[in-house]
C-alpha cells in the first residue's frame, strides 16, 4: 500500500488552543478515505490542513514526497483538488463557465482554452450528470443540482486526489446516494478520495478506509468491516447504539439505541 | 429566540436598570443644554441664563444673547439632534444594516439639490425663502427613492431603497456640482450651507421645523414594536402578525419628516444619525423601544456638546458643527468597525 | 466551435503555442465600441471657440498640408485632450472591474477606500493652504493626498482578515473625516479661491496636452500589463479564498497586486484631472452586460467602454461648458437608476 498523501505531526489550530495535534495520518492511494467524528473533534480543520488552506503551527503536509507548502500552488492544484464547503458561485454565471474555472490549474496565459479543457470540462459535466444543465444559470438551480455542478468543477481538475468537505450536507437523501455512488464511480476509475462526512452509515457503506476522530486525534482507522464496533462508536460519539451487517450492502450498519430501547 | 413582536423576554431587573440609564442620560442632556447656553465666545454663567429664561431683561446685554442667539441654536440643536439619531436609529433597524446612516435614502442630495437650484437657478438669497425648497427637495426625493425601490414584486425592500438612494443621490448631486460651478454667487451659498450648522437661526424658523420634527418623532416611536419584528426579516415578521407593507411605509414617512426637516433647517450633518443608536445599542441590545427613546436624549446631548466644542476649539471664531461631528465620528466609527464584533441589530 | 453549450456563440482557436475561446458578441461589441470611439473623438474635436468642421478635422489630422492653424488647435490643443479622455475612461474602467470583482459587489468602486476625497483633501491643501497652484503641484497634491488616504483606509480596515464590509465602512468614515476638512478650507477662504478648488474636484479634462499625456499613457501601459495575469485569476478568486487556493491561486498575493494596480490606475487619472466619478462604478456594469459576461473583470471590453462613456461625456461637457466630472456623475446616476429599475422589475 502506497501512500502519496500523508500528514506528519501536524499541528493545527486558530490562534492559541489547537484543534488538532501532532496528528500523523496516511491517506493509501487509490483508496475512499472518510473521516467522521463528533462536531469540533477536527476533521473539516484535518481536511483544512490537508487542502493547504490552514496553516500548521507544527509539522507538515506532504504530496509525493514534498511539502505542499513549499511547491507552487499552481503545481499542488493540478494534484489535489478540493470540493470546499463554502464556495461563492458569482451572480450570474452559467454551468459551463463554472465547470470550466475548475480549469485554471492547468491553463497559462497563451494557453487559456484548449482542447484538453474542453475534453476535461465536458467528461466532468457527464460524469456528474449536469450536461442538459449546461447552459442554465447557476443562481437558478436546486440545491441538488448546484452541488453537482461544484463537483463537476471539481472533477474537471483532473486531480490524482479530490478532499471534499462534507460533501452531501443540506442534500435529500436521494441526492445523498447519488453522489456518494457517484465519488465511488471516481474512485473506481482511480482518483483517491478523502472527506468528511457526517453521516456514519454513508461512511460505514461506501469508505475503503475510515478514520474516526476525537478531540483532534484518530481514535481509529482501518477498513470499515474491521472497526466499526459499538464500542468504538461510544467511545468516539458517546453513543450507545448497536452494529449489523447491512443485509443490502453488506458493510457494517449503525443502529444507535433510543432511551425507550434500553 | 424570538419573542415577539415586542421583546418579552427583558427581565423586570433589565428594565429597571434601562429606567435609570434614561434618567441618567436625560440629566446629560440637560448638563447639555445648559452648557449650550451658557458657554460661547462670551461665557454666561448659568445664573444668568436661568434669570435670562424665568425673568427676561431685555435691556440686559446678556439675556439678549441668552435669548436671541443661544436659545434658538440650543433648541434647534435638541430637535435637530433627536431627529437624526432616531431617524439614524430607524434606518438602521430598517435595512438591517447596523452601520447605515440617514442620507442613505438621498435626503441630503434632495435638499441640497433643491437648495442649490432655488439659489442658481431661481435666483433666492435669504434663507428664509429657500429654506423651504430644501425641504420639498428632500421629501420629493425620498419620494422618488421610494417609488424605485418598490418596483418589482417583492416591494421596497431594504437592498432595493438603499440602492436606489445612491444612484438617485448621485445624479442629484451631479446637477447641484453643475449649477454650482458656474456662478460664484452660488458657490457662495453652497459652500456655507452644505456644512451643517445650528447657529444664525431665529426662533421664528423653528416653528416649522418643530411640528414636523414632532410628527416623525412618535410615527418612529409608534412603529418601533413592528421593526423589533421587522429586523428578523420579513417572512418572519409576517409570521409574528406585523404588516410588512405599511410598517415600511410609515418608517419611510418618519424617516423623511426627520431627516429632511433636520437638513432643511440646519444642513447636512454627518454621523450623529449613524452613530447614536449604534453606541446606544451597546447599552440597551436590541429591543427598538429602548434604541429610539435613549437615541432621542442622547442624539441632542451629542450635537449640543459638538456645537459647544466648535464654539470654544478655536482661537477665533468658530468651527461649525457639521464639520465637529465628523472629525469627531470618524474616529469613533472606525474605532467601532474594528472592534470583533459590531453590535448587531 | 466548442464541444460545450456555453449558451453563447464562441469560436475555439488553437495552434501549436496558444489555444484561446473567442467570444463572438465581445468582439463584435469591441468593434461597436471602437467605432463610437473613433466618431465621438472627432466629433469632440469639432467643439471649441474656434468653429472647425468634421471634414476639416479630419483632414488636419491626416493631411500635413492642411491649413496650420486648424492643424495647431486639433493637433496640439483638441487631440490630446480626446486621447486623454480614451486614457482616464480605460483606466478607470479597468480599476473598476478590479475592485468590483475584489469586492464581488458590483457597486464596488475605488471611491470606497476614499481616494478622490484624499485626492481632493491633497488638492485643495496644495492649492489653498500652500498656495502652489500649478499642475506639477496639483498632481502631486492629489496623488500624495489620494495614496495616504487608501493606505491609511487599508491600514486602519485589516486586522487578520480582510473584511469587505469593514473596508467600506472604514472607507466612509476616512472619506467623511477628510471632507469636512475640506469643506473646513473651503469655507475658510475666499469664494474665488474656493471655485478654483471645487472645479478641480468635479474633474474636468481641459487644459491637458501632450506633456501631461505621455507620462501619464506610459504609466498606464505599465500597469495594464500588470492587470493581464489578473484577467484569469481574479474571475477564480471570486469565488472564495478556499475554491481559488484550492485552484492553485494565492488569495492574498493576488489581493494585493489587484489593489495595488487599482489604486495606481485611480491615482494616475485623478492626478491628471481630478476624480471623474461613477466611471469605475458603471463602465465595468455596461461592459459585462453587452458582452454577457460572468465577472466584471474584463480587459479590452471593459476599457473599450470606459473609453467610450469618458470621450461621450466629455463632448456634452463642452457642450455645456462644465466640467466633465459633472457630467458622469448626473448621467452615471441617471443610467444607474435606469438599470436598477430594470433588474428589479426582471429579478423580483
Amino acid at each position: 500500500m502506497t501512500t502519496s498523501l500523508l500528514a506528519r505531526d501536524l499541528t493545527l489550530g486558530y490562534g492559541d488552543a489547537p484543534i488538532v495535534s501532532e496528528l500523523s495520518l496516511e491517506v493509501p492511494d487509490d483508496s475512499f478515505t472518510i473521516v467522521i467524528g463528533p462536531n469540533a473533534c477536527g476533521k473539516s480543520t484535518l481536511l483544512r490542513g490537508l487542502a493547504r488552506l490552514l496553516r500548521p503551527t507544527a509539522g507538515a503536509v506532504l504530496l509525493d514526497g514534498t511539502d505542499i507548502r513549499a511547491s507552487k500552488p499552481k503545481d499542488t492544484a493540478r494534484r489535489l483538488g478540493l470540493l470546499p464547503q463554502s464556495a461563492i458561485a458569482p451572480d450570474g454565471i452559467t454551468v459551463a463557465d463554472l465547470v470550466g474555472r475548475g480549469r485554471f490549474p492547468h491553463q497559462s496565459a497563451m494557453r487559456t482554452w484548449s482542447s484538453a479543457d474542453e475534453a476535461a470540462v465536458s467528461e466532468a459535466m457527464a460524469a456528474t450528470g449536469v450536461t442538459e444543465l449546461s447552459r442554465r444559470l447557476v443562481d437558478e438551480l436546486s440545491g441538488g443540482q448546484r452541488q453537482r455542478v461544484w463537483v463537476a468543477m471539481a472533477l474537471a481538475q483532473q486531480t490524482k486526489h479530490l478532499l471534499l468537505d462534507e460533501p452531501t450536507t443540506f442534500l435529500d437523501i436521494a441526492h445523498q446516494i447519488e453522489l456518494m455512488e457517484l465519488f465511488t464511480d471516481l474512485h473506481r476509475s482511480g482518483t483517491t478520495l478523502v472527506a468528511v462526512l457526517h453521516d456514519l452509515n454513508h461512511a460505514a457503506r461506501y469508505a475503503t478506509h475510515l478514520v474516526a476522530m476525537r478531540d483532534g486525534a484518530i481514535v481509529a482507522q482501518g477498513d470499515p468491516q474491521e472497526i466499526i464496533t459499538a464500542d468504538l462508536v461510544e467511545a468516539v460519539y458517546d453513543l450507545p447504539c448497536q452494529v449489523i451487517t447491512d443485509p443490502v450492502s453488506g458493510t457494517p450498519l449503525v443502529l444507535p439505541l433510543g432511551r425507550r430501547s434500553r | 429566540m424570538p419573542g415577539g413582536a415586542g421583546r418579552a423576554d427583558v427581565s423586570p431587573h433589565r428594565t429597571g436598570t434601562l429606567a435609570v440609564g434614561l434618567l441618567v442620560a436625560t440629566v446629560v442632556l440637560i448638563a447639555a443644554a445648559v452648557a449650550s447656553l451658557a458657554i460661547g465666545n462670551r461665557a454666561i454663567d448659568p445664573l444668568t441664563v436661568v434669570r435670562a429664561l424665568a425673568a427676561y431683561d431685555d435691556a440686559n446685554p446678556l439675556h439678549l444673547m441668552v435669548m436671541e442667539l443661544r436659545v434658538p441654536r440650543t433648541l434647534l440643536g435638541i430637535l435637530v439632534g433627536a431627529a437624526l439619531a432616531v431617524c439614524g436609529g430607524l434606518i438602521q433597524a430598517f435595512t438591517r444594516n447596523p452601520l447605515a446612516d440617514p442620507g442613505i435614502l438621498g435626503v441630503n442630495a434632495g435638499a441640497s439639490f433643491a437648495v442649490t437650484f432655488a439659489v442658481g437657478v431661481l435666483g433666492l438669497t435669504t434663507p428664509g425663502t429657500y429654506v423651504p425648497f430644501a425641504l420639498a427637495g428632500a421629501f420629493i426625493l425620498t419620494v422618488i427613492v421610494y417609488a424605485l425601490g418598490s418596483v418589482g414584486a417583492s416591494g421596497a425592500t431594504p437592498m432595493k431603497l438603499t440602492l436606489a438612494g445612491v444612484a438617485l443621490g448621485a445624479a442629484c448631486t451631479g446637477f447641484t456640482t453643475a449649477i454650482v460651478l458656474r456662478d460664484e454667487g452660488t458657490l457662495q451659498v453652497m459652500r456655507f450651507w452644505s456644512v451643517g450648522s445650528i447657529g444664525g437661526r431665529t426662533l421664528d424658523q423653528l416653528t416649522w421645523a418643530a411640528p414636523l420634527i414632532v410628527a416623525g418623532l412618535v410615527i418612529g416611536l409608534l412603529c418601533a414594536r413592528s421593526l423589533n419584528a421587522l429586523t428578523l426579516g420579513d417572512e418572519l415578521a409576517q409570521a409574528l402578525g406585523v404588516r410588512v407593507r405599511s410598517t415600511r411605509v410609515w418608517v419611510v414617512v418618519a424617516v423623511t419628516l426627520l431627516a429632511g426637516t433636520a437638513v432643511a433647517a440646519a444642513g447636512p450633518i454627518a454621523f450623529v444619525g449613524l452613530m447614536i443608536p449604534h453606541v446606544v445599542r451597546w447599552f440597551t441590545g436590541p429591543d427598538q423601544r429602548w434604541v429610539l427613546t435613549y437615541s432621542m436624549v442622547l442624539g441632542p446631548a451629542f450635537l449640543l456638546l459638538a456645537d459647544v466644542l466648535g464654539r470654544i476649539v478655536l482661537p477665533s471664531g468658530e468651527l461649525r458643527v457639521g464639520i465637529v461631528t465628523a472629525l469627531l465620528g470618524a474616529p469613533i466609527l472606525i474605532m467601532l468597525v474594528r472592534r470583533k464584533r459590531v453590535s448587531g441589530l | 466551435m466548442s464541444v460545450i453549450d456555453h449558451g453563447r456563440r464562441l469560436i475555439r482557436v488553437e495552434t501549436a503555442h496558444t489555444a484561446t475561446l473567442v467570444p463572438v458578441r465581445s468582439v463584435l461589441v469591441c468593434l461597436g465600441l471602437v467605432v463610437v470611439i473613433i466618431g465621438a473623438g472627432l466629433f469632440a474635436m469639432t467643439i471649441g471657440a474656434y468653429e472647425i468642421g468634421f471634414d476639416a478635422v479630419i483632414r488636419a489630422i491626416v493631411d500635413p498640408a492642411s491649413d496650420p492653424d486648424v492643424r495647431q488647435v486639433v493637433t496640439e490643443w483638441r487631440l490630446p485632450r480626446v486621447l486623454f479622455a480614451v486614457l482616464c475612461g480605460a483606466a478607470l474602467a479597468l480599476a473598476g472591474g478590479i475592485f468590483q470583482s475584489l469586492t464581488r459587489n458590483p457597486l464596488g468602486s475605488p471611491d470606497i477606500i476614499g481616494f478622490g476625497v484624499g485626492a481632493q483633501f491633497g488638492v485643495t491643501l496644495t492649492m489653498l493652504v500652500l498656495g502652489l497652484n500649478t499642475y506639477l503641484f496639483k498632481a502631486a497634491g492629489a496623488l500624495v493626498g489620494g495614496l495616504l488616504t487608501a493606505l491609511l483606509v487599508a491600514l486602519l480596515a485589516n486586522r487578520h482578515t480582510m473584511s469587505s464590509f469593514r473596508l467600506i465602512i472604514v472607507g466612509i468614515g476616512v472619506s467623511a473625516g477628510l471632507g469636512s476638512l475640506t469643506s473646513w478650507i473651503l469655507i475658510s477662504v475666499s469664494v474665488e479661491q474656493a471655485m478654483m478648488a471645487a472645479t478641480w474636484g468635479a474633474g474636468s479634462l481641459a487644459s491637458l496636452g501632450f506633456d501631461q499625456l505621455l507620462p501619464a499613457a506610459t504609466a498606464f501601459v505599465v500597469f495594464a500589463l500588470l492587470a493581464r495575469p489578473l484577467r484569469r485569476s481574479l474571475p477564480v478568486l471570486e469565488m472564495g479564498d478556499d475554491a481559488a487556493m484550492a485552484l492553485g491561486v494565492r488569495p492574498g498575493r493576488t489581493r494585493l497586486i489587484a489593489m495595488v494596480v487599482g489604486v495606481a490606475l485611480v491615482a494616475l487619472v485623478t492626478a491628471a484631472a481630478g476624480p471623474i466619478s461613477f466611471i469605475a462604478l458603471a463602465a465595468p456594469q455596461i461592459a459585462q452586460r453587452l458582452t454577457r459576461s460572468n465577472t466584471p473583470m474584463g480587459l479590452a471590453p471593459v476599457m473599450l467602454t470606459g473609453a467610450a462613456l469618458v470621450i461621450v461625456s466629455d463632448a456634452v461637457a463642452q457642450l455645456l461648458a462644465v466640467p466633465v466630472g459633472v457630467v458622469t456623475l448626473s448621467v452615471g446616476g441617471i443610467y444607474l437608476t435606469c438599470l436598477l429599475a430594470a433588474q428589479f422589475v426582471r429579478r423580483t
